[in-house]
């Protein structure tokens, strides 16, 4: 971006509506001249804007860490359909990155936004996906510090693609990773598996079906900064994207060395989840979710975890799920319903395309 | 433990004494690839008494399908334009030609269906594109490739042929029991097959070959109360047919559905996948169904079949062999590196111990190692040299 522009302020919902952009996005909005200037003047800085962002420089420049390390991630977007049940690929754009960098028990300094619009693309559209981006930053309390803009040709893009890195300050004593995982580790989950997966299959593959499927689509840098607070030792985190719950507890296991066992039937799933897995051939376990962590900790710190997850809204189905165990086969097990047992494995990975 | 756990508590505690109290190994084939995919999901597997052993049958329709189906229909997606579309488990299905998958990662147009009317309704939206629908399964999905042929003969569609590829249960466990290789002490029947045929249809196996039968559901309970009277009638040397899944199977089965099969198919003699040849045991469309009929529109011959080398797919889905006892099991054939349609199939049975069961023995990939080479290709040049 070349152009400087004076702070602006974040428009009232009232002023946003009265203008509804009208008309689609054209090859030259992604120009860089301007054409590119009217779309972030009218369009993008109004439901973004900060002082920051509002510079419009070439590069945001953040407060420097002292002695914290920086915690950088990317995740591109490219779900199809971009609007679903409870959200769009703007929410996902922010939650993802967000949630990668909270993860590491990192506390999120800035989000970079690319935007890749296909030819054609309603402006309404776009809008509709910059305020989910400005409301899932909202509830972060994470801003949009720099970003970029490209339209690409009419059949280059499904729609739109959306890329975000982020930076994070993490404190230099927080090391959060699963060698530092030992038989008798309790696994927790913050909630339900499976409905991002799910709302968006739905909606891509059986558009005629209704359902009270929701995304889960969430920022969690709240629920885990106050598990941080009470348990400060948390050994692993992760998020349960793509490939779900099993992927993460597969990795963990492979990861660890150890046997990873989980329990059926303490795995929050919502029975219309189930329904809807089933009905789509799916295993829950193996579904994307959004806003979904997984944290391990010391056996006894279990319930203090499980406590201070309970506290925060995203937490109140928080569960203990499973344990780690003594085998050093670095296995994914179940425990079954009827009490039988059989190994979880991750998905091949084509099940749900473009999810996330 | 909820309620339901209690229950199949009990019953899992009745066939333990039951089985115990049978005093020899008794082994029963399921011909279902669900109950084998939820025998070894729900983890009743790892609980059944040492003595009972579960074989797994040619339940499994994606594993049946004869090799040369699949060349015929990546033949159709890449030499002659034609929008395949099938089922999700047949994609990555090996064939001598690659798979589905990598067609379409090639270019070709191959898409994944829920139901065979999406494929209609592809080709109605889609007059200049001719679409074939692979149509593969036993009793219980050939309905619905026979209602997907009417409604395109109602809409007077001129781009919709399907690739006939159904089995029926019935005339394979026929040939199994003929040939005598099999050696069960009775069969854990189809539920969904049984929906469609209903009971009766199996009634042969009690009748002719003197083995006790139970017709078995897929939740909780119902497959563990099904095996319990499997033991009960082997322990009281009494062949019999047990129903043990009335909720959904009736005697004669959804005659609708039937009625609808008979219209549109006609039995004949088709090749299965590992088992050669079988009498009487597909289905192909009717002569005034033939216009429906993508061989005869694209003038397809039925290519050979090559299986490759070392793949024992034939041995397993007749209960011959164990996966394990295969060479190739997680030792060159694996969920992503298929080399048989076993390791495939979401219901194929190499897929299901491979997921659920396979516990110490194999190396432990660290994320720092490098992939192992195989693929198979490897083992498709190998095969082509023999």
């Amino acid at each position: 971006m070349t152009s400087i522009h004076t702070t602006t302020q974040t428009d009232s919902r009232a002023d946003l509506d009265a203008r509804t952009p009208r008309g689609r996005i054209a090859l030259a909005h992604g120009g860089g001249g301007q054409l590119t200037d009217e779309l972030l003047d009218d369009l993008i800085l109004p439901r973004l804007g900060n002082n920051l962002l509002g510079g419009l420089l070439d590069s945001a420049l953040l407060a420097a860490t002292g002695t914290d390390r920086l915690a950088m991630t990317i995740d591109s977007y490219v779900v199809q359909p971009w609007r679903f049940p409870g959200g769009d690929i703007g929410r996902l754009a922010v939650c993802g990155t967000v949630n990668d960098l909270a993860v590491c028990g990192g506390d999120p300094l800035g989000i970079a936004l690319g935007l890749i619009i296909a030819e054609g693309f309603e402006k309404s559209d776009l809008a509709q996906v910059i305020d989910s981006i400005a409301q899932a930053g909202d509830e972060a309390g994470v801003s949009v510090v720099t970003g970029d803009t490209k339209v690409v040709g009419r059949d280059q893009a499904d729609g739109i693609y959306i890329t975000t890195a982020g930076v994070a300050r993490v404190p230099r004593n927080r090391v959060i990773k699963p060698e530092r995982v030992q038989p008798g580790d309790v696994i927790i989950v913050n909630g339900p598996v499976g409905e991002h997966g799910l709302a968006v299959m739905l909606a891509r593959e059986l558009p005629q079906v209704t359902s009270v499927l929701r995304t889960d689509a969430a920022p969690l840098n709240g629920l885990i900064t106050n598990l941080l607070a009470h348990v400060p030792d948390v050994l692993f985190m992760r998020d349960a994207t793509r490939a779900g719950l099993a992927g993460v507890t597969c990795d963990l296991a492979r990861d660890c060395g150890y046997r990873v066992t989980l329990d059926e039937a303490r795995i929050p799933i919502r029975p219309e989840a189930q329904h809807a897995a089933d009905m789509l051939g799916l295993d829950p376990l193996e579904v994307a979710n959004e806003g979904k962590v997984v944290a391990v900790v010391r056996p006894y710190e279990a319930d203090a975890a499980v406590k201070a997850m309970r506290q925060h809204p995203l937490g109140q189905h928080a569960q203990i799920i499973g344990h780690v165990g003594h085998a050093s086969d670095g296995l994914c097990e179940l425990r079954t319903l009827i009490g039988g047992r059989r190994i979880i494995q991750k998905p091949y990975g084509e099940q749900l395309p473009r999810i996330c | 433990m909820t309620a339901t756990n209690h229950t199949v508590a009990m019953i899992l505690h009745r066939l333990n004494v039951l089985a115990d109290a049978l005093g020899r190994d008794a082994a029963f084939m399921e011909v279902c690839g669900t109950h084998t995919m939820s025998v070894f999901r729900s983890g009743l597997r790892s609980l059944l008494p040492a003595n009972i052993n579960l074989l797994s049958g040619p339940g499994c329709p994606v594993c049946v399908t004869a090799q040369s189906d699949i060349d015929m229909l990546i033949a159709l997606a890449v030499d002659h334009d034609v929008t395949v579309c099938t089922y999700g488990d047949m994609l990555r299905v090996p064939g001598a030609r690659g798979s589905l998958e990598r067609a379409r990662g090639d270019g070709a147009d191959v898409r994944v269906v829920y139901s065979s009317m999406d494929a209609v309704a592809l080709a109605q939206s889609n007059p200049a594109k001719q679409v074939v629908f692979a149509a593969v399964g036993f009793e219980t999905t050939a309905p619905a490739t026979a209602a997907a042929i009417h409604r395109a003969k109602n809409l007077s569609l001129k781009n919709f042929t399907v690739l006939a590829s159904h089995k029926l249960v019935m005339p394979a466990v026929t040939a199994l029991l003929e040939s005598g290789t099999v050696h069960v002490d009775g069969f854990l029947l189809p539920g969904h097959v049984s929906v469609i045929t209903g009971w009766r249809e199996f009634e042969p196996i009690v009748r002719k070959y003197s083995l006790p039968c139970v017709v078995g559901g897929f939740e909780d309970e119902q497959i563990p109360e099904a095996l319990v009277d499997l033991v009960r009638l082997v322990g009281e040397q009494r062949a019999d047919l047990i129903n043990q899944y009335p909720q959904a199977v009736s005697e004669h089965g959804n005659t609708s559905a039937l009625q609808l099969l008979r219209e549109v198919f006609e039995p004949a003699d088709v090749r299965w996948r590992g088992l050669g040849t079988i009498p009487g045991s597909g289905l192909v469309l009717r002569d005034a169904y033939r216009a429906f009929d993508a061989k005869a529109r694209f003038n397809l011959d039925q290519p050979e079949d090559r299986e490759p080398k070392g793949c024992r797919c034939g041995e397993v889905i007749t209960g011959a062999v164990t996966p394990q006892q295969c060479v190739l099991f997680d030792n060159g054939c694996t969920p992503t590196n298929p080399i048989g349609p076993c390791m495939v199939s979401s219901e194929g049975t190499c897929q299901a111990w491979f997921k659920y069961h396979r516990i110490g023995g194999q190396k432990r990939r660290r994320r720092s190692d490098t992939p192992p080479v195989e693929s198979i290709d490897r083992h498709l040049v190998s095969e082509a040299k023999s």
